[in-house]
Order: C-alpha cells, then sequence, then structure tokens
C-alpha cells in the first residue's frame, strides 16, 4: 500500500496546508546528516559538528547508517571509486533524502577539473544535488549557510499537486 | 515518582500505577508487558500507514557501508573458537552457580542449628563441583587447547630498487642543519 506520505493530493485546503507546516518543520528540525568524509572537507564538516559551531543547534546529530540519515552531505573530492559506494548509499537512505554538496570538488571537480582522470567531475552527475556550498574548503559558516538554505527548501514543500502547469496548459488552450 | 525512558514504558508505568490497588504484584508486570505491547504494535501500525514506502534492492542490501557483500555468510571459522566457548562457559555456569550457592553457605539460621557444619558441608559441596571443573581446565590446559597457534613471520628477500645513496644525498645536504658545528 501506498503511504500517506507519498500521495499527492489535489485538494486539501488548510488541512494539507498545515499539515505540510507541521512535517516540514519537523524534517527541517531533526535533519540527521550521514557521517563520512571524502577529503579536507570532511575536517571543516568536523568542525562545524564542533562545540564552536555546534551543528547540534540545528538538530542535526551524525548518524551512522544511511538507513537513519535525512541528508547526504558530500563533503570532499570524489572519486571514480567512491562515487560507487556514494551512489549506493544515496539509493540505501529513506525518503525524503536531502543532497549538501560541499565544496569545489564535490560541485564541478575544482582543482582536479582539467587532469584528475579518477575525479567525478561534480556530484550531481550521480546523485540529484539540493545545495552547492561553494569553498575549497569551505569554511563551517558556509556549510551553516548551506544547511539553511535547504531548511528554505524543505519548507517549501508540499503534498498538494503541482499545478503551475495545468494553469499554464489551461491559459494555452484559452489562447487557441 | 516516574522515570520514563521510553514512551512504552511510560505508558506501562501509568498503566502499572493505576492498578496497583487492584491487582497483585505478578499481574503487574503483565499489564506491563502488554502496555509495552500494544504501545509499540501502535506506534509500527501507524509509521506502516504514513510513511513513504519505496524498496529498491540497495535499501533491501545487508551492508550499510556503501560496499557490497561478497560470497556466503556461511564461512568456516577455526575448531579452536568452539573450544574457548566451552572454557568459557565451564567458568561461567561455575560463577552463576556461585551466587545462589553464597547465600545458602552463610544462612546464619541453618548455621547456628547444626552448630556450623553446615558451613562446612556446603563448602565441601561446592569444593567437588570447583575440583572437577578444575579437572576439565587441567584437561584442557594439558591438551594445549588454551595455546593459540601464531604464524611465524616470514622475512621477504625483497630488495628496495632505490639505490641508498640517494638518501645518502639527502642527509649530506641538510647535515649542517641537523648536526651544527660546535664553535
Amino acid at each position: 500500500m501506498k503511504g500517506l506520505l507519498d500521495q499527492q493530493f489535489e485538494h486539501g485546503g488548510v488541512i494539507i496546508t498545515k499539515v505540510d507546516d507541521l512535517l516540514n518543520w519537523s524534517r527541517l528540525s531533526s535533519l540527521f546528516p550521514m557521517t563520512f568524509g571524502l577529503a579536507c572537507c570532511a575536517i571543516e564538516f568536523m568542525s562545524t559538528g564542533s562545540t564552536v559551531y555546534d551543528m547540534d543547534r540545528f538538530g542535526m546529530v551524525p548518524r551512522a547508517t544511511p538507513r537513519q540519515s535525512d541528508v547526504m552531505i558530500v563533503s570532499g573530492t570524489v572519486t571514480f571509486k567512491m562515487a560507487d559506494r556514494i551512489k549506493q548509499l544515496y539509493e540505501q537512505m529513506s525518503e525524503p533524502r536531502y543532497v549538501i554538496s560541499m565544496g569545489s570538488c564535490s560541485n564541478c571537480g575544482g582543482p582536479y577539473w582539467q587532469h584528475g582522470y579518477h575525479v567525478v567531475k561534480g556530484v550531481d552527475r550521480i546523485i540529484p544535488v539540493d545545495v552547492y556550498v561553494p569553498g575549497c574548503p569551505p569554511r563551517p559558516e558556509a556549510l551553516i549557510g548551506g544547511i539553511l538554505k535547504l531548511h528554505e527548501k524543505i519548507r517549501s514543500e508540499s503534498r498538494m499537486k503541482p499545478t503551475a502547469i495545468e494553469k499554464l496548459m489551461n491559459k494555452e488552450s484559452e489562447h487557441v | 515518582m516516574l522515570f520514563c525512558w521510553d514512551a512504552s514504558v511510560c505508558v506501562s508505568l501509568i498503566l502499572m500505577q493505576h492498578t496497583e490497588q487492584f491487582v497483585s504484584p505478578l499481574a503487574q508486570i503483565l499489564v506491563f508487558a502488554v502496555g509495552a505491547m500494544l504501545f509499540t504494535g501502535m506506534a509500527l501500525l501507524v509509521s506502516r500507514l504514513i510513511r513513504p514506502n519505496r524498496p529498491n534492492p540497495q535499501k533491501l542490501a545487508s551492508y550499510e557501508s556503501g560496499e557490497t557483500p561478497l560470497g556466503t555468510a556461511w564461512v568456516q571459522f577455526n575448531v579452536r573458537f568452539y573450544v574457548l566457548a566451552l572454557v568459557f562457559l565451564l567458568f561461567e555456569v561455575e560463577i552463576v552457580f556461585l551466587f545462589p550457592w553464597s547465600t545458602v553457605f552463610a544462612n546464619e539460621e541453618l548455621n547456628n542449628q547444626t552448630d556450623g557444619a553446615w558451613g562446612w558441608f556446603a563448602f565441601a559441596e561446592m569444593l567437588i563441583f570447583i575440583v572437577v571443573l578444575a579437572v576439565g581446565l587441567a584437561y584442557v590446559w594439558r591438551m594445549g587447547h588454551l595455546d593459540w597457534v601464531k604464524s611465524k613471520p616470514q622475512s621477504s628477500d625483497f630488495k628496495s630498487p632505490v639505490p641508498a645513496q640517494l638518501y645518502e644525498q639527502i642527509n649530506k645536504k641538510f647535515e649542517s642543519a641537523s648536526h651544527p658545528k660546535q664553535k
């Protein structure tokens, strides 16, 4: 059976929007990142979790397994050897799942853009990315900025069916 | 006083408090168990109705580390683990039996009634039990089951292709820095 959260509603008005608000708020208030790091960005990721920057104040506690994580922070150089694993771990995460690409390497290959035969030129070629955090490596403040951007994205999610295309189609048919 | 470390335990504790006057302590445990099962079952059911359910081969895989499992989990273990487990059990059972024995051994009433002979009797019985087990240990020891076979380190005849003079060059270059001349 399809779960209630898997369905999209055509009408529901105030109830759905209130449920949306509740769900989005609870989701963005406890984004559990997956514990893994790939390169020097992972050091910044670690210090984001330390007392000075205190990732825990956003309700973010690193989890050791993809099955319990909500967000994957790809922190560092994605080699082809690792890309296989990243893809598998992403597929193992339960929905809703989000990805933050942290640093130039995972954004676009970074310094390995031209000559790195072993580096994936952007992690978005293998998994969908929600937020890109620029920097080499980004400071913890930048990563926190990315997390807040992800909060914004989650806050605007809805369980209503998207209507924009329908409206556009109606307009088109009116003109014809 | 309520200290709830789990929601289901909390519900059960509340149930227990309210049933305290009506049922026996053993029935309270039943109430506790039933309450815990009801609450957990309810939580599982509700989450089953609500959650998105999209299984895929990766999610159903057993490893969570990004690796793909190779081969089967039925692999051969060294038979010594079995012997070690047996020896461990031997000692554990011995200790577990010592606990109830110690309460009987130091029973003041029985000791007073028999003028201390009870204690000696209990002591002798436990001594026999321990000696029997010690014989087992001696056997295991004598047969060499406590010795773990260690592999001997094998020396390699690999010679590094880097000539030693390369290191000497570097060391010579910085000789003055690491051993400054005394003036």
